[in-house]
């Protein structure tokens, strides 16, 4: 599907960012994400609180793809939004190379999101979409426009600058969703079940595409899913989530062949 | 800060007055004005008339919608400039062109509906329609089309796809646009006090009565109150249903969910509807006004009265010429309009938020509520109030009264509901995570608002922007307190007219009336181009 081949040389700039490596990367500290119970109830006072996240510790290095793995509800997307910086801490800290983030704004974290549907602005071609995250940092137009060609062809849709995202196909549009987000070189890069939108044939297709993808741009990302192939095939570790807490982090074979508890083992099956 | 300042304070210090008598306070005015039978039966009146009118108006309203917004059609566009100039037009000039019709000798004359509530029913319905079509179409064209395919899709037929899928989806639009029609009906004043005549009244035309004929504020202001509680309670209602129904809508921003008319059950249905609507409700008292005014003061036709719109009217019942007037209503309606804008679509904002806390979102609920007040108070109450306070505005030594400023301020108030309405449902149908990926890609808030929310919101704002303008071209009531001779706006100029004895004032009044019509119907057609019928990317 991807053309490669040739290509590499317009992806340099996509990836020449990413090579240093080192440092800390992200470090999650005990984070606890509470929501208040019945939101929107004007006049009733409401105290009760739901704890999405609790005391949830995890670590992802530079470069690395982390899985995390678990049942609907379990705290994943919660997770996620805190890391961001979409949803507040009600404890514990987050921390990328070893700097405090609680306080500093979303725009200001350099962390890529992505949703499952994608969330392309409907009021822009594919090519602008992608651009975005570039606009907001002043990149020279021309280098802007040669950027997303890149972007683009990465993902395997080169040439679809100037279509309308109602006229892309659901996987187009996770693919333009992935471009735009590593359009302005996230340090990390979150993914909300980015594919559980798509069939199951390309789903498989695309996790390894982005595994690809992740790796040869040097992105370090977190990962949400629940599908456990999906987790595998992208992740160097995976996670798992259930009742709001984490339960193990290995990497995929060790979570295979020696899971800490019995609730892990249950809920990877046989 | 602006509503207080332009509405709250004068509408406060004028409700003072019904309670406070020689600097003591005092409350017999209520027991005294709430123990007449007449003041229950003009509660009742405004009630009937305003349930009746919203019900109507929705009813005839929505296969106009339809028809407009989500087909397409050669002269779509004049059909929908056409809509809407009975919104704008004075209240005063539909009360006459109804009136015309009523009389007994007048084209609908055997329907007996002279000075009854069917008739002032029926002048409401004309008025208010284009509320109904504008604000539901609006959000109707943007409705993602898949939703009613994929129910379709999952064997609903027509009708169950309407009732299950596309009206929920309506609901924000249509409790949106219920609410604004509701309101003014219940404050309608022009139209009531023309069709109405002797026998029937509102608390409305009440308050005027008692504040203008018998100088009776205190009883003015008790009836002021009342019409805040009616205007109050409708607003709770509205708030509430709409906080309950408004879901985060899938909206497309291209045309795509417009398709070509088709000969199916439905599109005939609704073509039949529209053209009943238009012909019945808009082309004959509209055409009817248009042929009179082609007929001289001496009967015969040609454009005498056109020719006397360069006059300041038979033995000089103006102090500047009609043409001057509209230049006036021009200049202030730009000013008015602007204004509105600004304050309008910052407010929309504001309400558009759904904060995390309790006390904020509460704060948003009641903002939201605090800004349609003013559609709930008369217009009247309004200029009357500017009139009593704003020459200290709050204390300050600067006698507003004599500023330029004040009729386009004054006329501001009446309109910003409308932009904020019209902004809102846009802005609160964004889906939020839409401007969160705007956020991880670097946006700052103020990104977020420049290219995601104000593109999104551009075509309602191209919208509001010719309410604006088009209400304020046409406002009445405030502007008539308000108003320095040598400003006159032509809706004044036409009341002039209408006041006063002779053939060739009448007449001048008619054309005058046509030509705000048509000026009217010009803006109108020019924020739809505003806010940009070409498909493409761009905005
Ligand atoms: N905005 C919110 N307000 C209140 N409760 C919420 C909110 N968002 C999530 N929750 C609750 O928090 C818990 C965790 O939700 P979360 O979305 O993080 O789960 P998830 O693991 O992402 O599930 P899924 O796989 O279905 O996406 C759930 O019980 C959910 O009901
Ligand atoms: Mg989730």
């Amino acid at each position: 599907m991807i053309s490669r081949g040739s290509g590499t040389g317009s992806n340099d700039a996509v990836t020449a960012a990413r090579a240093d490596g080192g440092g800390a990367g992200l470090a999650v500290r005990d984070v606890v994400v509470r929501y208040a119970k019945a939101p929107g109830g004007l006049w009733r006072r409401t105290r009760a609180t739901t704890v999405a996240v609790d005391h949830v510790s995890l670590d992802v290095d530079q470069g690395e793809i982390v899985a995390l793995l678990g049942p609907s509800g379990c705290g994943k997307s919660s997770l996620l939004r805190a890391v961001a910086g979409l949803e507040p801490l009600a404890d514990g800290t987050v921390t990328w190379d070893d700097g405090d983030l609680t306080g500093v704004p979303v725009h200001r974290r350099q962390f890529g999101l992505m949703f499952q549907d994608g969330q392309l602005f409907p009021h822009r071609d594919a090519g602008r979409n992608v651009a975005y995250g570039l606009e907001a940092q002043h990149v020279p137009a021309p280098e802007r426009a040669e950027r997303v060609a890149g972007l683009l062809e990465l993902v395997g849709l080169a040439g679809y600058e100037r279509r309308r995202v109602a006229t892309l196909s659901g996987g187009e549009r996770q693919r333009v969703a992935l471009a735009r987000a590593l359009a302005p070189r996230p340090r990390l890069l979150l993914l909300d079940e980015p594919l559980s939108a798509l069939d199951r044939r390309l789903r498989e297709r695309l996790a390894a595409e982005v595994r690809r993808v992740l790796k040869e741009t040097g992105t370090t990302a977190l990962f949400v899913t629940h599908d456990h192939d999906e987790a595998f095939a992208v992740a160097d570790r995976v996670g798992v989530m259930s009742g709001g807490r984490l339960l193990q982090v290995a990497p995929p074979e060790e979570l295979r062949e020696k899971p800490a508890t019995a609730e892990v083992a249950e809920f990877l099956g046989p | 800060m602006f509503v207080g300042l332009f509405f709250a304070w004068p509408v406060a210090m004028l409700v003072a007055r019904g309670f406070v008598a020689d600097g003591a306070l005092d409350l017999t005015g209520f027991a005294d004005v709430l123990g007449r039978p007449r003041t229950w039966r003009l509660v009742g009146l405004t009630l009937a008339q305003s349930f009746l009118g919203t019900g109507f108006a929705l009813v005839a309203g929505l296969p106009v919608a339809f028809l407009l917004y989500r087909r397409t059609f050669p002269g779509r566009g004049l059909l929908r400039g056409l809509v809407t100039v009975p919104f704008v037009l004075p209240t005063v000039v539909v009360g006459v062109a109804f009136r015309s019709l009523f009389v007994p000798d007048g084209a609908l004359g055997f329907l007996g509906l002279e000075e009854t509530l069917g008739g002032i029913v029926v002048a409401l319905v004309f008025f208010n329609l284009a509320v109904v079509v504008r604000t539901v179409g609006g959000l109707w064209e943007r409705l993602d089309p898949r939703t009613e395919q994929a129910a379709a899709a999952l064997g609903a037929s027509p009708g169950r796809v309407w009732w299950t899928v596309t009206l929920p989806s309506l609901a924000p639009a249509l409790v949106s646009a219920a609410s604004v029609v509701f309101l003014f009906c219940a404050t309608a004043f022009g139209v009531v006090m023309v069709l109405g005549g002797a026998r029937y009244g509102t608390v409305e035309t009440e308050i005027w009565v008692r504040t203008t004929q018998f100088l009776d504020l205190r009883s003015a202001a008790v009836l002021s109150i009342l019409q805040l509680v009616v205007v109050a309670t409708a607003l709770a209602v509205s708030a509430r249903t709409r906080s309950r129904r408004e879901a985060a809508l899938h909206l497309v921003s291209d045309r795509t969910s417009a398709v070509p008319l088709r000969r199916s059950r439905g599109d005939v249905a609704a073509v039949a509807a529209t053209a009943a609507v238009v012909g019945g409700l808009i082309l004959l008292p509209l055409g009817g006004l248009a042929l009179r005014s082609f007929r001289g003061p001496d009967g015969r036709l040609g454009l005498a009265n056109y020719a006397a719109l360069g006059t300041t009217g038979e033995r000089g019942a103006l102090t500047v010429t009609v043409w001057e007037a509209l230049g006036n209503s021009l200049r202030t309606a730009a000013w008015a309009c602007a204004i509105a804008l600004v304050v309008g679509g910052l407010v929309a904002l504001l309400a558009s938020r759904r904060p995390r806390g309790t006390g904020a979102r509460r704060a948003v609920s009641l903002l939201d509520g605090l800004f349609m007040l003013p559609l709930g108070v008369s217009a009247v109450t309004v200029g009357f109030g500017f009139l009593v306070t704003l020459d200290q505005p709050l204390g300050v030594e600067y006698d507003l009264r004599t500023s330029p400023a004040l009729v386009p301020i004054a006329q501001a108030v009446v309109a910003v509901p409308l932009v904020t309405r019209t902004v809102l449902p846009v802005l609160r149908a964004i889906d939020p995570r839409l401007r969160e990926v705007a956020g991880t890609l670097g946006a700052g808030p103020w990104a977020v608002l420049r290219t995601v929310d104000l593109p999104l919101a551009a075509r309602s704002l191209g919208l509001a922007v010719g309410f604006a303008f088009a209400v304020s071209l046409g406002e009445f009531g405030a502007t008539s307190f308000l108003v320095r001779p040598q400003s006159e706006t032509l809706p004044v100029v036409i009341f002039r007219l209408i006041g006063r004895p002779g053939a060739e004032n009448y007449g001048m009044a008619l054309a005058a009336s046509v030509v705000l019509a048509a000026l009217t119907a010009v803006v109108m057609m020019l924020a739809e181009r505003l806010r940009g019928d070409h498909g493409g990317g761009e905005f």
